[in-house]
Parts: C-alpha cells; sequence; structure tokens
C-alpha cells in the first residue's frame, strides 16, 4: 500500500510544477522505544517548498514521525531507529552525520512555546550566536534578527521593546516568537508539532496565514489535530494510524476522495 | 470531631502549631542573646551598697535572683528573699570581679555621682574615686573647677600617645620584622641549596649585613617607642576605692573614664555607640575578654568567602555532570545517595580528614617541594585560613550539589529541546540555558552553604583558627592575601571567651554580643544572596504559558 502511495506521489510530482522537488525521503522507517515499536516500514517523500500535514488519532506515531527527522529523538534513552531518512540526498541516521549541523538545517517549531528566558532580541539571536558568528557584525545581527521578525510576522508588534523579556509576550506572539527564531539561522526545513493548538483562534489565523506565507521559501512539515486546519494550509496530507503511514496524497484528493477506507472514516468524523 | 478529621481541619491547626512552635524557639533564642548583649554597651549606675557591718561596696548590679530556698534557715523560707550580683571590678585589689549581695544584708543605697567607672587595658575594670591628676611632678586636685576636663584631656592625649606606639609597633616594626623574616629565610635558602663556597658564603654575608641594618633600624624605632611610652608614663591618676585603698594608675593603662551616675539617657545612648564601633572596629583587649573582635569578624568573611570560591563551582560542575551528563541508572543513584548521607556527617570528621589531607599531605608536600629550607617549621603544612576554607568547602559541597541539582530538574524540557532544535550542542545548551535558568537554585544553595559555614566551629578549631592571630591574613605585603596564616573566627572566639577565658563570668556579655554579630553577618551575607537571587529570579522565572 505504502509503495502505492509513494508511486502515486512521484508521478504527482514528476507532473506537477517543477519546484516541487522532493526534499525527504523517508524509506522503511522503523522506530522503537525500548521494544516497543511505534512507527512500522513508514515510507513517504515529502516535496521541496509545500506543506505536508501528517494527520492522525492522538498516539499515531505522528509526532514521533516528525521528531526522527531532526533527530529530536535521540534525546530519549533507549530509542532505536531502522530504515532510511534521506535529505538532499543524505541519510541523516547514518553515522559521521554531525547532528547540529542537521538541525540548524531542519528547524522545529513545539506545540508549547518556549522562548529562552531572555530578551526578544536575543531569543532571535540565539542560533546565530551559537553557531559562531563567524565576522557578522552587530548591524548584521540586527538585520537578521529584523528580518526573521518581519517573516514570522511579529516585527511590527514588539520592534519597540526588543530588549525587553519575551516571557511578557502572549502565547500567540510567544509562538510567532519561536518561529522567528527558528527562520533566523535560515533552515530548509520547518517541523512544527501543532504550533497552535494552545493559542485562540485569532493567534491560530495569524501562525495560519504565516505557514502559508513561508511555504515560498521553505519545506513545511506540520502535525495537527484540527482537520480543518490541515486541509486549509496544506499541499499535502499524510494519515497516521497506529505508528502506520495509512495514505499519503495530495490533500485536495485525502479531503475529498480518499482512497483508503480508515482515513475516510477518520475524515469524516467515525473514529479518532 | 470526625467530621473536622475527615475535612482535614485539625490538621491545619497542626501544622500551624508546628509553625508557631519553631517561630517562638528562634525568637525566644533571639531575644535572649539581644537582651543579654546589649548590656555588653550600656553604662550601668554605679550602686553604692552600705552594708550591715558597715562594709562599702562599689559596682554595677548584673543580676538579681530569688535566694535558693536550700540556702536559708526554715523560718526564711518562702519568703522571696533576693540576692544581687554585683560587678566590683578592681581585679588588681580584690582578686575577683563580682560580688553577691544579699538583700537582708544591705543597710542603704545610694548613687555618688562622683564615682568612676575607668576601662583598662589590663585588669578589666577600676571603680571607684579619682583624687589626683599626676602630670610629672604636678599634682591636680579634684576641688579645681575642671579638674575631670583636664584628667579627659589627659586621658586623651595619652591615648594618641598609645595609639602611636601601637601604629610604630604594628607597621613600622612589623615591617623590620617581615625583611629581617625574608632575609633569615633566604639565608637558610642559599645554606640549603648550595655548597659551602666562595660565592654563596659572600651571599649570605650580604644578607646578613642587611639584618644588621635592619637590626640598626629595629632599635632606632624600639628607642622611638620607648621615648614616647617613657613620656606617656609621666601622666597617671591617683585613685582610691570605695573603701578608701590606693591605687595609682598610669594614663597608659586608661582606655577611657566616665562617670555613669552623672549621664544623662542621651549621654547613655551615645556611649553605647562608641562601643559598639570600638566592638566591631577594634581589636581585642585582655585575652579577648574586652575590646573589639574585627580580626574575628575579618576571618570569618574571608572565609566564608573563600569557601564559596571553592564550592560553588566544583558543587555545580558536580551537579551538571550527575543530572546532564550522566546515564541515570543505579551508579548514579548510589553517588546521589552518598552525597546526600555526606551532608549528615559530624562536621569534626570534614575538620579530621582537612587536617589530614590538606594540611599534612598537601601542605606537607607543598612545604617539601617548594620551602625545604624552612624545614622544620612548617609554611604550607600547618593550619591556615585556605585549609580551613578548604574544609568547609568539602564541607557544603552536599549542600550545593543537592540544591542545584533540584534547579536543574526545574527547567522545563521543552527549553533544552528549543535550543537543540536550534543547532545547539548538549554544552552550548548548558552554558547558555541551563546554567542561567539554574542559577537561582544554585544560589539558594549558596545560601545554605554560607549560613553552615559562617557558624562551624569544630573543623575549623583543627585546620587554622587561633585565639589571637597576631596579623590578619590580609595585608599590604605581597601577594597581600596570605591564605596561609592562621585566623580567627566568630564562631570560635565565642567558644574561646565563653569557656576558655580566665574570667568566664566578665566575659559573658562579650559571648552573646558576638553571638549576635554572628548572626548579623550570616543574615547579612544571605540577604545579598537572596537579592541576587530575586534579581536572577526575575529575569529567568520560567514561560507563564
Amino acid at each position: 500500500m505504502e509503495l502505492v502511495n509513494k508511486d502515486i506521489v512521484e508521478k504527482q510530482i514528476g507532473n506537477s510544477e517543477k519546484s516541487s522537488k522532493l526534499k525527504v525521503k523517508v524509506k522503511d522507517l522503523d522506530f522503537y522505544y525500548s521494544d516497543v515499536l511505534a512507527l512500522e516500514k513508514i515510507s513517504m517523500n515529502i516535496p521541496s517548498n509545500q506543506v505536508t500535514a501528517l494527520i492522525g488519532p492522538s498516539g499515531c506515531g505522528k509526532s514521533t514521525f516528525l521528531r526522527t527527522l531532526n533527530r529530536m529523538n535521540d534525546l530519549i534513552d533507549g530509542v532505536r531507529v531502522e530504515g532510511e531518512i534521506i535529505i538532499d540526498g543524505k541519510d541523516i541516521y547514518k553515522s559521521g552525520i554531525d547532528v547540529v549541523e542537521l538541525r540548524k538545517k531542519v528547524g522545529m517549531i513545539f506545540q508549547k512555546s518556549n522562548p529562552f528566558p531572555k530578551s526578544i532580541y536575543e531569543n532571535v539571536a540565539f542560533g546565530l550566536r551559537i553557531g559562531g558568528l563567524g565576522n557578522k557584525s552587530k548591524s548584521e545581527l540586527d538585520e537578521i534578527v529584523e528580518l526573521s521578525l518581519k517573516q514570522a510576522a511579529l516585527w511590527d508588534e514588539v520592534k519597540d521593546r526588543l530588549e525587553e523579556s519575551a516571557l511578557g509576550l502572549s502565547g500567540g506572539q510567544q509562538q510567532r516568537l519561536c518561529i522567528a527564531r527558528a527562520l533566523a539561522i535560515k533552515p530548509e526545513i520547518l517541523l512544527m508539532d501543532e504550533p497552535a493548538s494552545a493559542l485562540d483562534p485569532i493567534s491560530t489565523a495569524k501562525i495560519e496565514e504565516l505557514i502559508h506565507e513561508l511555504r515560498k521559501n521553505y519545506t513545511i512539515v506540520i502535525v495537527t489535530h484540527n482537520l480543518q486546519q490541515a486541509a486549509r494550509v496544506s499541499n499535502y496530507t499524510a494519515f497516521f494510524y497506529l505508528g502506520r503511514l495509512i495514505e499519503f496524497d495530495k490533500t485536495s484528493k485525502i479531503f475529498t476522495n480518499p482512497s483508503n477506507k480508515q482515513t475516510e472514516d477518520y475524515i469524516t468524523g467515525r473514529f479518532g | 470531631m470526625k467530621n473536622n478529621i475527615k475535612s482535614g481541619e485539625i490538621f491545619i491547626w497542626f501544622t500551624g502549631m508546628g509553625l508557631a512552635v519553631s517561630l517562638i524557639m528562634i525568637s525566644g533564642l533571639l531575644l535572649l542573646i539581644l537582651l543579654n548583649g546589649k548590656d555588653y554597651f550600656w553604662p550601668f549606675q554605679l550602686n553604692e551598697i552600705r552594708l550591715n557591718d558597715g562594709r562599702k561596696v562599689l559596682g554595677e548590679v548584673v543580676k538579681e535572683e530569688l535566694i535558693p530556698i536550700h540556702n536559708l534557715p526554715d523560718s526564711l523560707k518562702n519568703k522571696g528573699l533576693k540576692r544581687t550580683q554585683l560587678k566590683i571590678g578592681n581585679r588588681d585589689i580584690y582578686g575577683f570581679d563580682f560580688q553577691w549581695i544579699d538583700e537582708r544584708n544591705i543597710e542603704s543605697i545610694n548613687y555618688p555621682s562622683d564615682a568612676v567607672r575607668i576601662e583598662r587595658t589590663e585588669f578589666g575594670n577600676f571603680y571607684g574615686f579619682i583624687k589626683e591628676l599626676q602630670i610629672d611632678d604636678k599634682i591636680i586636685k579634684p576641688d579645681n573647677p575642671d579638674f575631670f576636663d583636664k584628667v579627659k584631656q589627659s586621658v586623651d592625649k595619652i591615648s594618641s600617645y598609645r595609639n602611636e606606639i601601637k601604629k610604630i609597633e604594628k607597621s613600622d616594626i612589623g615591617e623590620v620584622n617581615y625583611n629581617i623574616e625574608k632575609l633569615r629565610l633566604e639565608i637558610k635558602k642559599i645554606e640549603y641549596k648550595h655548597k659551602k663556597n666562595e660565592k654563596s658564603q659572600k651571599l649570605i654575608a650580604d644578607l646578613e649585613r642587611s639584618i644588621e641594618t635592619e637590626n640598626e633600624k629595629y632599635d632606632a624605632l624600639k628607642h622611638k617607642v620607648d621615648s614616647i611610652r617613657e613620656k606617656a608614663n609621666s601622666y597617671s591618676i591617683y585613685c582610691e576605692d570605695i573603701s578608701g585603698r590606693p591605687k595609682t594608675i598610669s594614663l597608659l593603662n586608661v582606655i577611657r573614664f566616665y562617670k555613669p551616675n552623672e549621664m544623662n539617657f542621651s549621654d547613655k545612648i551615645g556611649f553605647m555607640f562608641t562601643k559598639i564601633i570600638e566592638f566591631i572596629f577594634d581589636e581585642p583587649r585582655e585575652s579577648n575578654t574586652e575590646g573589639g573582635v574585627f580580626p574575628a569578624i575579618f576571618g570569618t568573611v574571608m572565609m566564608v568567602l573563600i569557601m564559596s570560591l571553592f564550592t560553588v563551582p566544583f558543587g555545580v560542575l558536580a551537579a551538571l555532570y550527575l543530572r546532564e551528563y550522566a546515564k541515570q541508572g543505579t551508579l548514579v543513584r548510589l553517588v546521589r545517595i552518598a552525597v546526600n548521607n555526606l551532608a549528615g556527617v559530624p562536621s569534626i570528621v570534614f575538620g579530621v580528614f582537612g587536617l589530614g589531607f590538606f594540611i599534612y599531605f598537601i601542605g606537607g608536600t607543598i612545604d617539601n617541594i617548594f620551602y625545604p629550607e624552612r624545614l622544620p617549621s612548617p609554611t604550607w603544612g600547618t593550619g591556615g585560613i585556605l585549609w580551613a576554607s578548604l574544609t568547609l568547602s568539602l564541607l557544603t559541597m552536599p549542600v550545593v550539589i543537592v540544591a542545584t541539582e533540584e534547579a536543574l530538574t526545574q527547567i522545563p524540557r521543552g527549553m533544552r529541546e528549543a535550543a537543540l532544535a536550534l543547532g545547539a550542542t548538549k554544552w552550548q545548551v548548558t552554558r547558555r540555558i541551563i546554567i542561567p535558568a539554574a542559577m537561582p537554585g544554585i544560589l539558594t544553595g549558596l545560601i545554605l552553604a554560607m549560613a553552615r559555614a559562617a557558624g562551624e566551629v569544630a573543623p575549623l578549631m583543627i585546620t587554622g583558627v587561633v585565639k589571637l592571630a597576631p596579623t590578619l591574613p590580609f595585608d599590604s605585603y605581597f601577594p597581600f592575601f596570605h591564605l596561609d596564616r592562621k585566623f580567627m573566627h566568630l564562631g570560635f572566639h565565642i567558644y574561646d571567651v565563653g569557656f576558655q577565658s580566665p574570667n568566664i563570668e566578665a566575659a559573658l556579655p562579650m559571648v552573646f554580643t558576638t553571638t549576635l554579630l554572628l548572626i548579623i553577618i550570616v543574615v547579612l551575607l544571605n540577604i545579598t544572596a537572596m537579592i541576587i537571587r530575586a534579581r536572577l529570579r526575575k529575569k529567568y522565572k520560567t514561560s507563564a504559558f
């Protein structure tokens, strides 16, 4: 079934606009927490400069899958990964891969906004500072911070209080600050783990708008519980169930004419 | 009742009672110290008590109490008879400072206005009357209208002489001694290192000549001191005690005199402040029972600061390793239990360890390698402020480790993940996120450690504290901080004055005041740390969202 899906996607991608190159290739990925198999034989190809939504009921492995893409799962004791994840032609689980470099390339936004207890400016500049400023001057740093905040649609709200603590911002602003922080180090892929699940509708709308904007320059993978949101923001949708990838296709297809019965049941609200 | 237990109301009462008991105990202790301590500064009235048998005594009331019943005949029991303890001073005449006076023996009490209390550099206070001021051969009598002003002027003048003598002895003669000691050690070094040959002999001869010059300087200074002393000694006062026994006191031995019965309240307050300032900024006199405690304050604070310098970095590093880097498992758990239990080891055990490891082993090794010419007299292989501080930092390390670990576990996982997701290495996360966020917790550990260290006495007694240190561990000679020196400490001072001094009764107020001072210093150190912590907390408070 997965193979079928892959063929479909490759065909579709091959047919669609030429910007839709493949960014991430996942081949037969198995993931274990100690002895528990959490992901089983996942194979999917994530296209470049598109938004890919991962949907599915709680515990289906979509967040786990997301976190395998920048190896955040490494932090947990006793995890084991089999299979391949190839980003830009390199298997990220091969030995000799610099995880730090990988994470610079694959940014991540978390469900709970987690600004550092520093000023707004320092939050955005953090990634640059730890990466070593190289020969960047203060003015260049200022420029990047401003650009990132503008990209995250937060600049107008915070430009007068960059030196104030980031913890004084509202929940929605904090989440956009986290996005700006991730953007500042110029990643190629953005992973978002239910970025709007804890926000009010207005903040959610802002984040969604932002995702729409960011699609032009970034490959986005977003986990969401909110099916409407998936339908609104994504180009592709993957449906996970019990650690398996059930269906992966264009969003329009998944939501109107899913080829799998389980997908259809989930989308129409019969379970989940 | 059943309902009460169910709703837990009764337990709220228990918790309240628990708090109340602790508060009462603490405030009671502080009150006791405060009440007893203030007597040290207050100029009490001098009572002239005429006894039934015609004798008279003069002194200040120290305390009053009921006569113990078993001391009384049956007929007088339960009458509530009292007795008074009087400080009569004049140790050089009477041989003791205090006298109990039975209420039944008192005929009359009055307060002679010209009774004086003279604070002396030796033999404690003198209570009595000044009859004559002798300057050279000139004698001034109290019938002179400004007799007491003249005495006061003379006392002030001689005080300045005394300070001058002290200054010369401390700084000038101190410098000469320092130089001589240095030269002597240099000679020893040459003798130790080089075979006897012409060159070394010549060097030694040069150094010996330098010692000669220093010795000449010393003689000159000694002569100067002697002449000042001679000049000062021509001033004296002739006094009589209450029963007319004569005593001539050289003004060089008089610190100050005053007539407490003539002082009004504001005079007394002013006097109290002079005494407080003397207490804090002066050096001790009369085997520590009089004068100030400045060297002990200095030693205590310096020791606590050096201790913090060691205990915080090492404690934090250990906690970071345990919590952030070590693989959590049985071994780490065992280490953690061991660290926690280390906090319960008696402090004297740490002292013995410090003596064996730091002083004999490390200090001894340093002496063998770097100062072999000075042996057998040790340089580092004996107690000193560095070794005492190190011993205490060992003692307080568990507190810092536990507090830091606690703080590390409180840091939200999201913060670490966010930093890692931005491409930070583990060390960068630790250095830029974890440590700043754990700082308030680390400071809590420091506060607890400082409080414990400042109050600790037992381990210090064998690692470098002394009753009286001739010099502070900090002075103007390179390298300024002399960490090998022995030092004085308030806690040990309390023990020494309270239990080891020859005149314990007289020293008792001093004990309470010193205790109070020690508590104040600990509180001040802690408040400083708390202010810093509050600032950091505000800065690093975790997200409300």
